[in-house]
């Protein structure tokens, strides 16, 4: 089974205020590094034959490849795209990717920590007339290989469904622990080829369609007031929050 | 013709027996956006989920009713809601943010090739565009985007809308044929966990109560944080480490990668407050932290801190409220 794992470069500063514009350094979206463990979990246990890391950006976005390959991707294809996307044309742009490399499975994280829009995996699965499975805590492809049993980690609790495959799957953050990458497998990796892909060669015309006029600081919460026993507390929250 | 005069379709999102009270904000929403929305329930047996709605002051509530629908599976759920959206005529299409639209939404959004804002907080129309804000970086910023397309997937932040105000007239009701042989039929559920809690969803309750780190075990968060849930009627979370330390299931987690919160009252327990989960209860009107280290982030932000002891305070707080009064000053 052929695997294809996009992935996202963000932060490694994300959550902190100012981290999306802060041009510090990136690492592969946390959940995106999930899925790659996973499809890597897959390949050891000879599931997978093949596992195929992609991401979109400029040369930059080079350094993440390479953290993809010390964690023992086999391949890695870089769309090479300097604009500032939304899901939208990412979904497109890996659906000519899709079509290319014709994967069993694409297995990618649930959001992406720095805009946490979780668009582009159920996106992708639409724009292929694919099945999808969001969320997934747990993954289990048939023995046969036709299709996948999953968890899925809903609002409600989990729930379990089975995908035919190819499918898009979703990986939610207890399906796995990524490995740690060592410094050695990230020299040797240093030799490994990035295979370039440009908007011409995937002849797409993905457009960005969201613009962003800008990111500022949320409105600051008042608070801070100490209480300084139950029994004040109790009288707040009764007379002035009137809460309880 | 300007945007707000097309039609828009609201997803209401329900459990077989009612909507998601989410799914009324989202209505909210869409009143901000146009002039006419309309509503769509699917599901198996949604009588009552249709009959809670139609009051709302929708221009007509579409019905996908039927076996096929008995479980949100979004291949068959996208292609349903993409037919009526074609039938009606809408070029937005909303729902409430939560794991059913974020599964289903970005899928339709393809289908329709429209682009998508996921949690949307503000909305602001003018003649020529109009503007949308939603939280990024777990909550730690707030991007304020345009949309270059006629059409558009939104979901809103339950939080950040009203429910509605209910109507005299009734909305007039339409059944979506479904046929089982026109929808895709690539997934198929298998099983759901049954709850048994007594206790409200943790995301639609008034009032939240949850622990952090300090409580190691499920005997000690029960007695902690479920009895206080349980003396005010609230639902009980947690952090993600807690979760990770597999004292509470996965559900129970608040926060960025967890549930975004907006109860009227949260009280945290033993919590710091990691910007991952103070992403998930900005939006709670009255927070309350309980914490030994009075330097804790969640400290700061938090309409009252109380900081001591967790182990004894919280007992005494659980017998103050059953106490129902209030000793000593």
């Amino acid at each position: 089974m052929k695997i294809l794992t996009p992935f996202k470069s963000v932060p490694e500063n994300y959550g902190q205020p100012g981290a999306t514009s802060s041009g510090g350094r990136r690492v592969i979206n946390p959940f995106d590094q999930i899925a790659i463990e996973e499809a890597l979990r897959l390949r050891e246990r000879g599931v997978a034959s093949e596992i195929v890391a992609v991401t979109v950006g400029p040369d930059s976005a080079d350094e993440e490849i390479r953290a993809a390959y010390a964690m023992g991707c086999d391949r890695a294809i870089r769309i090479d795209d300097e604009r500032s996307l939304d899901p939208h044309a990412v979904a497109r742009l890996l659906l000519a990717v899709v079509r290319a490399e014709a994967p069993e499975l694409v297995l990618m994280g649930k959001q992406a920590v720095d805009d946490d829009a979780s668009q582009v995996g159920p996106m992708l699965a639409g724009l292929l007339g694919w099945p999808q499975a969001t969320f997934v805590s747990r993954l289990e492809p048939a023995d046969d290989r036709r299709s996948a049993t999953c968890t899925r980690e809903t609002d409600g609790g989990l729930e379990v469904i089975t995908v035919q495959l190819p499918a898009v799957v979703t990986t939610d953050l207890r399906l796995n622990e990524p490995r740690y990458v060592s410094l050695p497998g990230l020299i040797k990796a240093r030799r490994k080829p990035i295979e370039l892909k440009t908007l011409a060669e995937l002849a797409s015309n993905a457009q960005p369609l969201t613009a962003i006029l800008r990111v500022a600081a949320p409105p600051k919460r008042s608070g801070g007031v100490s209480v300084e026993s139950v029994a004040e507390l109790v009288h707040k929250l009764k007379h002035e929050a009137k809460v309880i | 013709m300007s945007d707000a005069e097309f039609p828009i379709l609201v997803v209401i999102e329900n459990d077989q027996q009612h909507a998601k009270p989410a799914s009324l904000r989202a209505i909210s929403a869409a009143r901000q956006l146009g002039d006419s929305y309309s509503l769509l329930c699917l599901g198996r047996g949604i009588e009552t989920v249709v009959a809670g709605v139609s009051d709302l002051g929708a221009a007509r509530i579409y019905v996908a009713d039927h076996e096929a629908l008995a479980d949100p599976l979004a291949d068959r759920y996208a292609k349903v809601v993409v037919d009526v959206a074609a039938q009606d005529g809408s070029r937005t299409i909303l729902a409430a943010g939560s794991t059913f639209s974020r599964d289903l939404l970005p899928r339709v959004a393809a289908l329709i090739d429209a682009p998508m804002l996921s949690d949307v907080t503000h909305i602001e129309s003018t003649p020529d565009q109009t503007i949308y804000q939603r939280p990024v970086n777990a909550g730690s910023e707030v991007a304020t985007v345009t949309l270059e397309s006629p059409r558009r997937v939104l979901t809103i932040r339950a939080g950040a809308f009203e429910l509605p105000q209910r109507t005299d007239e009734r909305s007039p009701r339409q059944s979506v044929a479904v046929s089982r042989d026109a929808l895709p039929n690539g997934m198929q559920f298998v099983s759901r966990e049954q709850r048994q809690s007594q206790r409200p969803e943790l995301s639609e309750a008034r009032v939240v109560v949850a622990g952090g780190r300090p409580i190691k075990d499920r005997e000690a968060f029960e007695q902690l944080v479920g009895r206080l849930a349980d003396t005010l009627g609230g639902a009980v979370g947690a952090t993600r480490a807690l979760v990770d330390a597999g004292v509470v299931p996965n559900d129970w987690q608040i926060g960025q990668t967890g549930k975004v919160l907006s109860p009227e009252l949260y009280i945290g327990i033993g919590i710091s407050g990691a910007v991952q989960h103070l992403a998930g209860i900005m939006d709670a009107r009255v927070i309350v932290a309980i914490n030994k280290d009075p330097t804790a982030p969640i400290m700061k932000m938090a309409s009252y801190a109380l900081t001591g002891d967790l182990f004894e305070l919280v007992p005494q707080l659980i017998q103050a409220l059953q106490r129902g009064d209030e000793p000593g000053r």
